[in-house]
């Protein structure tokens, strides 16, 4: 017997040509809670649909035990699944339902009898084995459904967000249960969420998803405190996330002021992206540790800490939480520990596409649509491929859906302290990023429009000619 | 005074519906010959119509007997055809799915008389010999869209994963279906069932397009026969009667039904919101 339970390969999945999943790579581990992490759309649950059998990979693997699962349907597969609605029968009572996997394997009744009864003392539904699931409540049903699934003694349990549905003091409590139930029974656990908070208290492992990549995977605490990128930073927890210039090993600068910090091999004057969790900004009295100042704007109590929104000297919002209140518009003085400054590598610089030079137009193919070349400085035969980069702050966004080059929906807003850095996702799942002052909501449909600054073309040479 | 125009509106309309059942159910209790002529209180017809002696035609009896299969084949048939149409309609997405529930809702709309035609063309087509066979399949045709629309309702409020969750605990694709999907469908599959029944029954223009030459008769082909022929046949009047309250009991048991699973989903609402 290995270590690892699952092997996930190079899976991909595509539904017509929209791609869910792109080369994920997974391994999971005998015995642990792996938890996939990531806004709804993300691909999480089309993952662990695959994995259940429901769905079958476009591309990869996916063994377990060494043993490839493609092709062995859902029902012969050693894994049970708990479903985000309950999944119960609607026409079998509790007893019927937790006893309808053994049923099936046709054991003898004395058998399903007593494991029935045991899995039921386990979920503390002893007293409810005739009861018709309907008449249960949200909460009830959730443990029938846990009951039903791990009776059959699965080598993986994979939970489909099963705690969604139920209000916020239950889900604390199942939580609990949860992690005691899989101590007790030492099931691999693999599950779904979108709840960061649940992912943080429930796993010994957090595979962060977005987009259909994997962004990061490691222990709640690695992925809290060093997220790799600031989609991550912004997903897990509160953060500040900032722009920033690395000036050479251990010193970075960003709102306007150098700091120390530990990160080292960037190279010298590079941009980065840095996150400060709100909890790691301290307020200091001392003129020898202070290394900004800032107004105090908005201080909000949150039961434990008092949550504070400042402006530094240098026109940056942070959010800042601490133990003490101060008062809206005290000028505070400020200090960050060079261990608490996490920096990461940009994940771009600007927007880079890929088109064809047509004379009057550049015409891109994802995302589709054409750019004027008029006031363009440059000139290339009609047919000539080219590169183009279009810094953040040179895209446009419209009201009007149908006034710009193109059109998209805002798929994720990142604050960076004195502006906001959106991602757009058009119709055929091409990306912008946007650098904007203006205020949009996630969700909102907005039209496109490429302003002619900074932008930079360059001919791509055929390598192979 | 308003309140009694709308009472007494009510009851001009009730007694407008219901007064030629109730007329044939009294004069079913008459041996006249001539429908309106009462010559005293009798049961002659029922006994006649139950032992099989008639005065009339005995192939009344015959008429009943192929009514009753011809309608219990073509609402079993059509009730397992729709259920599973039903299922692959409901699996299908987007345009697909309105396209193929708008095909299936206008042979329903369609008048009795064109799909008679229509299917006495393309029997005459094919070259099947018309009789007991083609007036069962026509009966399938005009009654399965029917089973179609009482059992989507049931699919759409299904917890689509429940068929997943069966495969997921070890059940074959055919386990999870007769064990999870069906007994779930089955409130629709028999409310589809009962009407297929009730439209095979009294169908007159597709029976009478199909059943060919050689002497098949239904109950409806029988008596519009039977009025040619001058005078109906006195069993009708108690055959009528009891079909009427069969028929109005296999509604008020639906509707017993109904009442109930309502009554008892209220009481769950009730006492287990979340």
């Amino acid at each position: 017997m290995t270590d690892t339970i699952i092997d996930i390969k190079h899976l991909s999945k595509s539904f017509g040509d929209k791609q869910v999943l792109n080369d994920i790579n997974l391994y999971i581990r005998r015995g642990e809670f792996v938890t996939l992490l990531g806004p709804s759309g993300c691909g999480k649950t089309t993952l662990l649909r695959m994995i259940a059998g429901f769905l079958q990979p476009t591309e990869g693997s996916i063994l377990m035990d060494g043993k490839e699962l493609a092709g062995i349907p859902p029902h012969q597969r050693p894994l049970n699944t708990v479903f985000q609605r309950y999944a119960l029968f609607p026409h079998l009572d509790v007893y019927d339902n937790v006893a309808f996997g053994l049923k099936l394997k046709k054991l003898p009744k004395e058998e399903i009898d007593k494991k029935v009864r045991r899995v039921l003392k386990l979920v503390a539904m002893s007293d409810y084995e005739d009861r018709d699931v309907e008449t249960l409540s949200g909460g009830q049903q959730q443990r029938i459904a846990i009951a039903r699934a791990i009776v059959n003694q699965p080598k993986v349990l994979l939970l489909d967000e099963p705690l969604a549905a139920l209000d916020l003091k239950m889900r604390k409590d199942m939580q609990t249960e949860l992690k005691e139930m899989h101590k007790k029974l030492g099931i691999t656990f693999v599950y779904v969420t979108h709840d960061q908070e649940e992912a943080l208290t429930l796993s010994d492992t957090i595979v962060v998803i977005n987009q259909g990549k994997i962004q990061q995977i490691g222990t709640p605490t690695d992925i809290y405190n060093e997220p790799v990128n600031s989609f991550v930073a912004d997903f897990i927890g509160e953060s500040n996330i900032l722009n920033g210039t690395m000036l050479q090993d251990r010193r970075v600068s960003f709102i306007g002021h150098d700091f120390d910090c530990v990160d080292e091999g960037f190279g010298e004057n590079v941009p980065v992206d840095v996150v400060v969790r709100p909890e790691d900004i301290y307020f200091t009295k001392d003129p020898a540790k202070t290394q900004f100042t800032a107004v105090v704007k908005s201080c909000v109590f949150k039961g434990v800490h008092y949550e504070m929104f400042v402006d530094t000297d240098t026109g940056n919002e942070l959010m800042i939480q601490d133990y003490d209140p101060y008062g809206v518009g005290e000028t505070v003085q400020l200090y960050i520990d060079p261990d608490d400054i996490q920096v990461m590598k940009k994940e771009r610089v600007c927007n880079t596409l890929e088109g064809v030079w047509n004379g009057d137009y550049i015409d891109f193919e994802k995302p589709e649509f054409s750019l004027p070349t008029e006031g363009l400085k440059h000139d290339f035969p009609k047919g000539t491929k080219v590169k183009v980069e279009i810094p953040f702050s040179s895209v446009d966004l419209l009201d009007d859906i149908d006034g710009g080059l193109t059109n998209g929906e805002v798929h994720f807003i990142l604050y960076k302290g004195d502006h906001y850095h959106l991602t757009i996702r058009t119709e055929d799942r091409g990306y912008f990023w946007v650098d904007t002052q203006d205020i949009w909501d996630k969700g909102d449909l907005v039209g496109i429009n490429i302003k002619n600054k900074g932008l930079k073309i360059q001919p791509i040479e055929d390598e192979k000619a | 005074m308003r309140k009694f125009a709308a009472r007494a509106y009510i009851w001009v309309l009730l007694i407008l519906m219901y007064a030629p059942l109730v007329f044939i159910a009294i004069f079913s209790f008459t041996e006249s010959r001539v429908l309106g002529s009462w010559d005293g209180f009798s049961t002659k017809l029922y006994q006649n119509l139950l032992t099989g002696n008639m005065q009339g035609n005995a192939s009344l009896l015959s008429a009943v007997q192929n009514t009753l299969i011809i309608a219990l084949i073509a609402a079993l048939v059509s009730m397992m055809l729709g259920t599973i149409a039903a299922i692959g309609i409901h699996n299908l997405k987007g345009r697909k799915k309105q396209a193929i529930t708008f095909l299936n809702n206008v042979p329903m709309i369609n008048p009795d008389i064109i799909t008679g035609v229509s299917l006495f063309l393309l029997f005459v087509f094919l070259g099947i010999s018309q009789g007991y066979l083609t007036v069962i399949l026509a009966h399938i045709t005009f009654c399965t869209p029917y089973v179609v629309l009482s059992v989507m309702p049931k699919l759409q409020r299904m917890d689509s994963n429940i068929y997943e969750a069966a495969l997921d605990l070890g059940a074959t694709p055919a386990q999870a279906f007769w064990k999870v999907l069906v007994p779930e469908l089955k409130p629709g599959m028999i409310s589809g069932f009962i009407l297929a029944f009730t439209m095979s029954l009294d169908d007159f223009a597709v029976t009478f397009f199909t059943r060919g030459t050689i002497g098949l008769d239904t109950l409806s082909t029988y008596i519009y026969a039977d009025a040619r022929k001058g005078g109906l046949t006195p069993e009708l009047r108690p055959l009528m009667t009891l079909i009427f309250l069969v028929v109005l009991i296999l509604l008020l048991v639906i509707n017993i039904r109904q009442a109930r699973i309502a009554k008892k989903n209220y009481i769950k609402q009730k006492l287990y919101k979340y």
